[in-house]
């Protein structure tokens, strides 16, 4: 199994994604998703601002950036949780601009939210049922007469229990989604997620709230994502494991996209250093910020 | 000294009440809205008083035959959803229930304006629309039948028989629906819609079937209402919504068989406190008059509701358990 408490293996890191420098907005040799002037403004506040990015397929790609950088936000643009003021994107040569959240799903491109949006009062076996796509039964009218789609949810069922194996959540499977822990939860949703065999899987801070002991079977199971040819893209803030199993990094501030490229070169970008710690992060403005100290202590420790 | 016997046997009487029936397929649709769905519908009684005029109407005015008439109501009753529905259902859950109120009451007006007084029998309502559905009852007995309290007419069982038939299909439906895949989406969306919706589910639709098909229920319960009286518009009040939201919430808002259970155990002990408080009043035994004695039932059934909600929340055939992780 691949969720043993010790790393049982060294990522497989996907190399040449791009073409020529490794600048933000740089092209792919295969992109996934690009997305064109996207832009969204709350009021005055200038939300997104992409010009121009593409996402690398079969490869985990990192999107970070500081807090208030537009990542969530950019996040429900692409999937059409939200509209955008202009702009466009597209995924898998199909135009994503306006099409509703839920045709996008179906297209597959899956996401996650940073906020675990597990449905309590759900058995996990039924959120994981919930999660397959083209369900004959879910049809008013053909719902009424079971004889249509048993046979297709017991092969549903069959299917979760495998997933469920997997992530090691079978024991729980008649027992409420609320009756799970906050990490339980994140392992339950991205499960649920994979019952519709996507092919872009987005994930909104996979890592937060869950404990260390949970961590490692997370990130293995992000790895086995991409083993199993899937394009992952997420939102993160630990730079360790951004570093430990991204294949391309994407860094968003203020909106923009201000740099890419691979973990340990991006994280040497100044303007990284920058968007994360200030422009003027080392000259004394007079007071000491112990925050930044010890995030410029971490940048160190990160590029050892 | 008081008549107990008597008391009893009105309140049993309830029971088997097409009221009973009508109230219980209201509240019914309101466990698909509320209770699988979540979605607040607080004007039931718009859907109710759609059933009644659209099949009174139909007969009165257009001379329809039964059948035909139960299809206008029913279409009445879509139509009315989606109006409700279009705007509303994009938006959070309250808006639903601010439009819905609103409606219904509209609609309440509407029947009862001296604008329409030819259709609709302004304030007066409607009657005399029995004939073409008296003539489809099997029974031809004269006088009374049955047995202990529940001693009725022939036309009085047609209408029983055929609003427990009705009730009982509906609860067939919903229990079969309510485990399909189709039901497991509108429990979703109960919980998180946004989640649903990015498993692409298409919520805006399956909200809009729920509220249709719960609103049908509505008119059903309607059309069963109007069974064993007239139409009256004053009927259709905001009361007629909360009276069923109560029946729901004391029955269980997420089951199947609550909403039966709790209209019975309403109509009830409704009939058994105006029964009791009304002769307790004769005896002398309470300090008021046979005016208010009429109000004190209400309060009584709410001080009832009101204990039921605060040591059984789940109402009586909720499961315990969805209570510990309401959020």
């Amino acid at each position: 199994m691949s969720s043993d408490a010790i790393p049982t293996k060294k990522p497989v890191k996907s190399v040449g994604l791009h073409v020529g420098d490794a600048v933000p907005g740089c092209k792919k040799t295969d992109p996934i998703l690009i997305a064109d002037g996207v832009k969204r403004t709350f009021g005055g506040l200038t939300a997104v601002d992409v010009a121009h990015v593409e996402v690398p397929r079969g490869a985990i790609t990192a999107l970070i950036g500081p807090n208030g950088a537009g990542k969530t936000t950019f996040f429900n643009l692409l999937t059409g949780f939200d509209k955008p003021d202009h702009g466009t994107w597209s995924f898998d040569g199909k135009s994503l601009a306006h099409v509703p959240a839920f045709k996008v799903a179906r297209l597959g491109l899956i996401r996650t939210f940073q906020l675990t949006k597990a449905l309590g009062l759900l058995t996990v076996m039924d959120n994981m049922k919930l999660g397959a796509t083209g369900q004959r039964g879910e049809n008013l009218f053909r719902a009424m007469l079971p004889f249509l789609w048993r046979k297709q949810d017991d092969e549903i069922e069959a299917k979760a229990l495998e997933l469920l194996g997997r992530f090691k959540l079978d024991a729980k499977k008649d027992d409420y989604a609320a009756s799970l822990s906050g990490g339980q939860r994140k392992l339950l949703e991205m499960a649920r997620a994979l019952m519709s065999d996507p092919t872009l899987v987005m994930l909104d801070e996979p890592m937060a709230g869950v404990n260390p002991a949970l961590t490692q079977s997370l990130l293995d199971h992000i790895l086995d994502l991409k083993t199993q040819g899937m394009s992952v893209l997420f939102v993160e803030h630990d730079m360790h494991m951004v570093r430990h199993i991204a294949d391309w990094v994407i860094v968003m501030a203020e909106g923009k996209v201000v740099a890419e490229g691979d973990p340990y070169t991006v994280m040497q970008d100044q303007a990284v250093i920058d968007a994360y710690l200030g422009q003027h992060h080392d000259q004394d403005l007079g007071a000491t910020d112990t925050g930044h100290v010890e995030a410029l202590k971490e940048l160190i420790d990160d590029e050892q | 000294m008081i008549d107990w016997g008597a008391i009893f046997s009105n309140a049993a009487v309830e029971v088997l009440s097409p009221t009973t029936a009508a109230y219980a397929l209201a509240a019914l649709g309101l466990a698909v809205h509320f209770g699988y769905t979540g979605l607040l519908n607080f004007g039931q009684a718009g859907f109710m008083a759609l059933g009644a005029y659209g099949y009174a109407i139909s007969v009165l005015t257009f001379g329809f035959p039964v059948w035909a008439a139960v299809l206008v109501a029913v279409g009445a009753s879509v139509v009315f959803a989606l109006i409700l529905g279009i705007p509303t259902l994009r938006l959070r859950a309250d808006y639903l229930a601010i439009v819905t109120i609103a409606a219904a009451e509209i609609l309440r007006l509407l029947f009862t304006t001296n604008t329409f007084r030819d259709v609709t029998g302004s304030a007066n309502g409607l009657s005399e629309y029995k004939a073409g559905f008296r003539a489809l009852n099997p029974f031809s007995f004269s006088g009374k039948a049955g047995f202990g309290p529940w001693m009725f007419s022939a036309n009085d069982w047609w209408n029983i028989v055929v609003a427990w038939t009705i009730v009982a299909l509906a609860c067939v439906l919903v229990w079969v629906l309510m485990r399909s895949p189709w039901g497991r989406v509108l429990k979703g969306i109960r919980e998180d819609e946004d989640a649903v919706r990015s498993l692409g589910k298409n919520v805006y639709s399956y909200k809009m079937q729920s509220l249709i098909l719960g609103g049908v229920f509505g008119t059903f319960a309607g059309m069963i209402f109007i069974l064993p009286r007239a139409v009256v518009p004053s009927n259709y009040a905001t009361s007629l919504t909360f009276f069923t939201w109560a029946i729901l919430l004391l029955g269980g808002a997420a089951t199947v068989l609550g909403p039966v259970l709790g209209s019975i155990v309403f109509w009830v002990a409704l009939s058994f406190f105006s029964g009791f408080v009304a002769r307790a009043v004769e005896a002398g035994w309470l300090p008021i008059s046979e005016v208010q004695s009429g109000q004190l039932r209400f309060i009584l059934v709410g001080v009832a509701i009101m204990l039921m909600v605060v040591f059984r929340p789940q109402g009586m055939l909720g499961n315990k358990k969805e209570m510990s992780f309401v959020k």
